[in-house]
């Protein structure tokens, strides 16, 4: 990723600005807690500035290394990071007060949100606004997939995963374990085969 | 009260190990089992309430808290909450130590470029199914593409597009 080559780790050889203590569990919690208070639209940005420059608990390498653990395994990205930066630091206790931090604010208001909802769905113009927001959320999705996807445009087998993937789960709503299962296989074994 | 806890502790519970690239690849899954399986919403009301969720700050699947609130109460929020967490964040905690020691070889960058196509194709596919979920008019449509162009063009932040698409919505009545 860009931001290692953009912010050089300078703390680890000059002393002074150095790393401070490792983070208690009551600050894993708080600054978790933070996170997820602040992280409108995104949080994996703002989590990079918020740990490694903000509260200085680790190096942008240690960071991104974290981060590739957490994408490579099942789970929601952050949600991962919190596991793992409360586990390396305070065991698990450490991990379930990240994960309890940062779930605290977020999970509090969309159930607001649901129950203001829940209160006014039958409203006409709720109803228009929600059609909107909710066909204005698709969008967000495919462009996601997008930004995901074009790396992977120059790569014909890596797409013909990605296409039976498509095919399989959102055209025949095939079960996911299966598919999962045998694409990530498939996946698995044309990677091994470029290599050799 | 719709679904017991122990039918949200089922369902979200399947789907943790397999939520890979990030969560939304479950989403598919989730609405066919909600919607299809178990009859609990309409597939419009799921759409609806991811909408919400994409509304509300914090990570992604806050929409699985959302729906163990709206199927079960409290007692559904917390049982889905724990059960579609749980299991994943079990599994990232186990694997650290085993990560930490062996994070330079090279078969993790391989499973990482494996995985990666898996991911993207789930993601389009929740793409697929939520967008033809909200695409009830010509207006809907038209917001799920400048939405989409809007992003993909990088133009404006996800938040400001989501709170667009709520007021063109508004005003026509899509």
């Amino acid at each position: 990723m860009v931001t290692v080559a953009v912010t050089p780790d300078v703390r680890e050889e000059d002393g002074e600005g150095g790393r401070l203590l490792p983070p208690t569990v009551k600050e894993l919690f708080v600054g978790f807690f933070v996170l997820g208070v602040t992280g409108f639209g995104g949080v994996l940005p703002l989590a990079r500035e918020a740990l490694v420059v903000r509260r200085r608990w680790m190096s942008d390498s240690e960071f991104l290394d974290l981060l590739g653990l957490c994408q490579l395994l099942p789970g929601g990205n952050i949600i991962n990071l919190a596991f793992a930066i409360g586990m390396h630091f305070r065991g698990v206790g450490g991990a379930i007060a990240a994960f309890a931090g940062l779930l605290a604010v977020p999970s509090g208001i969309v159930i607001l949100l649901g129950a203001a909802y829940a209160q006014v769905r039958h409203d006409p113009l709720v109803q228009h606004m929600m059609a909107g927001l909710a066909a204005a959320a698709a969008g967000l999705l495919f462009a996601m997939t997008l930004q995901l996807g074009a790396q992977l445009m120059r790569d014909v087998r890596a797409l013909m995963v990605v296409v039976a993937a498509f095919v399989a789960i959102a055209l025949v709503r095939f079960p996911l374990l299966p598919t999962v299962v045998i694409l990530l296989g498939l996946s698995i074994l044309i990677t091994a085969r470029r290599r050799a | 009260m719709k679904a017991s806890p122990w039918a949200l502790f089922m369902l979200f519970g399947q789907l943790s190990l397999l939520s890979f690239g990030g969560g939304n690849s479950v989403l598919p899954e989730m609405q066919r089992q909600i919607v299809s399986v178990h009859h609990w919403l309409t597939a419009q009301e799921f759409s609806a309430l991811f909408a919400l969720a994409q509304a509300a700050p914090g990570p992604n699947l806050m929409i699985v808290v959302l729906l163990g609130w709206h199927l079960g109460g409290l007692p559904g929020a917390l049982v889905s909450t724990l059960a579609m967490f749980g299991p994943s964040g079990a599994l990232v905690m186990f694997a650290l130590g085993q990560w930490k020691r062996h994070h330079h070889r090279p078969w993790h960058a391989h499973l990482r470029k494996a995985i990666l196509p898996v991911t993207v194709g789930l993601l389009a596919a929740t793409a697929g199914v939520i967008g033809s979920a909200v695409a009830v008019s010509p207006g809907a449509i038209a917001i799920t593409v400048i939405a989409f162009v809007v992003l993909a063009l990088r133009k404006a932040s996800p938040l400001l597009v989501l709170a667009g698409g709520a007021c063109l919505g508004a005003i026509f009545q899509a």
